[in-house]
């Protein structure tokens, strides 16, 4: 039992935050999301320089060998800094199905331009009507002598507009809600039949529909088993959610650490707010809240390595929950105790409390992990 | 950073549930599972069982008794004893006055009252709040005027858990009026066969008779009795209070209490289906699981870092333990309500240490009985040591420099 960073990791997060801190205050998130991409391609080519793409992936494949503890480092620091770019969606879940699902060449092959920053990628698994559900899959793959025609709509495709590769999920055999019959398809963004339309989300970063029109690919295009890839896409969508957890964790402590600061320095009545006792009982509820929070974002990022996916999806779905319910409670009063300047879009903790609202609305709310963990049974046994 | 324990605690978490299995009496466990209190008796034949391995007083000095353990596996001790549940050692002996005798009293008193403490031969009940005195402890104005060889003590007592078994009481007792009321505060131990004392109960709203008034008229207390320094009581009472929280959340018996709660509404069917098949029941089960699952976590942290903390400092992190440990514990027993239902209603009072009260049949589940006077009397757990509204001020004092 230890909570200490070891040498390496401490590193790493110091490097993290020195970058963030001298290139990421508020104002300059607010020019890096101005590119049209919705994002800063320089800060992209810096992560790269620093070997923060490289983090997940082996020493033999161009990686660093970090865990899911390196993954909570250098999310966590991006959620204070509200970091636009896609890490999530080329590392943690392009990435996590690469290292999961892919074959040895292809990995060889993709990951060290995902590593050096040239490629970016995206996954392209969710449908209008699946929510939540991961196993809930309509876009069509049938074979097409060697290779595959993909036709379907895939929605919500996180940084789907920018990125250079998709990773596609299509049904290769069964209904829409089977478990089976699920493959995952590396597309080019620029093949024939694909389009896309981006457009911002609420946090201020990017999203994309993409349609697939009788989108041909090659069988060196599949990743992993045809019909089998959905325990990969689970374990991936986990340690997505532990990544989450970590930025959610970063971006409520900063929030919280604004709200306290701002305490200390609005005056009103003659005195500093922050010498009313409702109000500190608040900042206080919303330190016990973030406290819980940071505690499950560690059970999450140690479950996600673990072997048992039942044992390991009931602990993340019980910290989602967790970061789902102080989301609220921080960023509702982060902006109550800013109070109108909390409301302006001018000002940062606005923007933190729609980041955390999101990352709730992201591979399921608080309720759907809640009923998860109840129909799984008790999270207690250990 | 490696949050799983290490085989070695595995095992030693191991060596402890075996030992609970082997030799807590049947009787005893058995009451502890229902919720029921464990008598006097029962208190004491455990703590002498405890104290026969060598486990009586783990977080003393060792010289005194204390185990050695780290904190880490401190933690696993209490959380095994709560959780399996065994009836847990007299605070106010083993944890309250006996780590402030064995820091602060003189070595006449330590060979006297330690190994008294340790194995209870002596029952301890503490005697800080009184009537005006709340969270406000300091305020208090129990006072001691030096005689000779003695204090006079003259004043009041309350809240005084288990008062009514005590063999002695430790005190916050002022000597000197005229200066911060911090300032003026001594740590008085009074046996409570001096002449002058009187103990009078106090019926919580449960019907139980947990907590009681203790009067002090004209009490001669021998000088020798003194803990440390004069009027340097407010510093052990910090002491005392600082070890007092590093347990406060009670994890161990949260666990419990769910997995008590999950048997209970497996057994229990509304219509042809078990209450903890109803969604909206499990659900609200595993909402307060995931809570406790991370105020485990948090405690871990709290643990861990002790590692490294000046011995008698509290954590003030260690106010998030108490305000959600309560909460917590509270939502187990308000789940319990919902689980027994209407056979909430009859009111059997328990008679504490009387084996043969329930002459009368119960009425609905056997084990409905303690529900609704658990419900009722944890509300005190908010209040005591410390209101949660008193830890928000911590928090926010001593953790956000408000």
């Amino acid at each position: 039992m230890d909570f200490d960073l070891s040498e390496e990791q401490s590193l790493l997060k110091d490097s993290v935050e020195r970058l963030l801190a001298d290139r990421y205050d508020f104002e300059a998130r607010k020019r890096h999301g101005k590119h049209p991409e919705g994002f800063s391609p320089e800060m992209w080519r810096a992560y790269a320089e620093q070997g923060l793409l490289a983090v997940p992936f082996s020493e033999e494949e161009g990686g660093i060998g970090g865990g899911t503890i390196e993954t909570m480092i250098v999310m966590e620091a991006f959620g204070g800094a509200l970091v636009l770019e896609p890490y999530l969606s080329t590392v943690v879940l392009a990435g996590g199905l690469l290292r999961h699902a892919a074959s040895a060449e292809q990995r060889a092959e993709w990951l060290p331009g995902l590593i050096g920053g040239e490629t970016r990628y995206a996954l392209a698994h969710g449908e209008r009507q699946a929510r939540y559900d991961l196993h809930d899959v309509g876009v069509q793959a049938r074979r097409d002598g060697e290779g595959w025609v993909l036709e379907g709509e895939k929605a919500l495709v996180l940084h789907g507009d920018s990125a250079d590769r998709l990773i596609v999920s299509a049904r290769t055999a069964g209904g829409r809600r089977d478990r089976d019959g699920i493959g995952l398809f590396l597309v080019e963004a620029g093949a024939e039949g694909v389009s896309r339309r981006g457009y911002p989300t609420q946090d201020g970063q990017r999203a994309a529909e993409v349609s697939l029109s009788s989108v041909r690919v090659g069988p060196e295009a599949v990743i992993g088993s045809p019909e089998g890839a959905l325990p990969a896409i689970e374990r991936v969508a986990d340690e997505a959610i532990a990544a989450l957890c970590a930025e959610a964790v970063g971006a409520m402590d900063r929030m919280h650490r604004l709200t306290v600061e701002y305490l200390k320095t609005r005056k009103q009545f003659g005195v500093t707010i922050g010498s009313f006792q409702v109000l500190q009982h608040r900042a206080a509820d919303m330190f016990i809240a973030l406290e819980q929070a940071r505690s499950m974002s560690f059970l999450a990022t140690m479950m996600a390595e673990a072997d048992d996916p039942a044992e390991r999806s009931r602990a993340v779905s019980g910290a989602k929950v967790q970061i789902g319910r102080s989301g609220r409670t921080v960023g509702q009063g982060a902006v109550q105790l800013h109070g109108g300047v909390g409301m302006t879009m001018e000002y940062s903790v606005g923007h933190y409390f729609k980041r955390v609202t999101m990352i709730d609305q992201l591979f399921g709310d608080a309720d759907h992990h809640l009923a998860r963990v109840a129909r799984m049974g008790s999270l207690l046994a250990a | 950073m490696d949050l799983r324990f290490t085989p070695e605690e595995r095992a030693f978490r191991q060596e402890v549930r075996g030992f609970f299995e082997q030799n807590l009496p049947k009787d005893i466990h058995a009451k502890m599972i229902d919720g029921r209190h464990p008598s006097k008796d029962d208190i004491v034949t455990w703590q002498k069982i405890l104290n026969k391995q060598g486990w009586a007083v783990p977080n003393w000095p060792v010289e005194w008794g204390g185990t050695g353990w780290d904190p880490v596996r401190q933690y696993i001790f209490l959380d095994e004893l709560q959780s399996f549940p065994a009836p847990s050692p007299l605070q106010f002996g083993v944890y309250m006055v006996g780590p402030v005798i064995a820091q602060f009293g003189n070595e006449a008193q330590k060979k006297h009252f330690l190994p008294r403490i340790a194995n209870l031969d002596d029952w301890w009940c503490q005697g800080f709040s009184e009537p005006g005195s709340g969270s406000d402890l300091a305020s208090l104005k129990t006072r001691a005027v030096r005689d000779g060889d003695h204090y006079v003590v003259n004043g009041q007592k309350t809240w005084t858990t288990l008062g009514q078994y005590a063999d002695w009481i430790f005190c916050l007792v002022r000597t000197d009026a005229t200066v911060k009321k911090q300032e003026g505060i001594s740590f008085l131990l009074i046996d409570m066969k001096t002449p002058g004392i009187t103990v009078r109960p106090i019926q919580t709203i449960d019907g139980g008779h947990e907590v009681n008034e203790v009067f002090f008229d004209d009490v001669r207390v021998p000088v020798e009795n003194l803990v440390g320094q004069e009027n340097k009581g407010w510093d052990y009472a910090k002491f005392l209070l600082g070890n007092e929280r590093t347990n406060i959340a009670r994890v161990g018996v949260s666990k419990q209490r769910l997995r008590r709660l999950r048997e209970l509404a497996a057994l229990e069917r509304v219509g042809d289906a078990p209450i903890l098949e109803n969604p909206r029941f499990a659900e609200k089960l595993a909402a307060l699981e995931i809570e406790l699952k991370a105020l485990e976590m948090t405690q871990l942290r709290v643990v861990a870092a002790e590692r490294k903390r000046e011995k008698g400092k509290p954590d003030p992190a260690s106010s998030i333990l108490k305000i959600k440990g309560s909460e917590i514990q509270q939502a187990t027993t308000e789940l319990l309500m919902e689980v027994v239902g209407p056979f909430a209603l009859p009111y059997a009072p328990e008679d504490e240490g009387d084996e043969h009260g329930h002459n009368e049949p119960p009425v609905g589940p056997d084990w409905a009985a303690p529900v609704a006077p658990t419900y009722f009397n944890w509300r005190k757990i908010s209040i005591y040591g410390g209101s949660n509204e008193i830890q928000k001020n911590i928090i926010a004092k001593a953790i956000l420099g408000l």
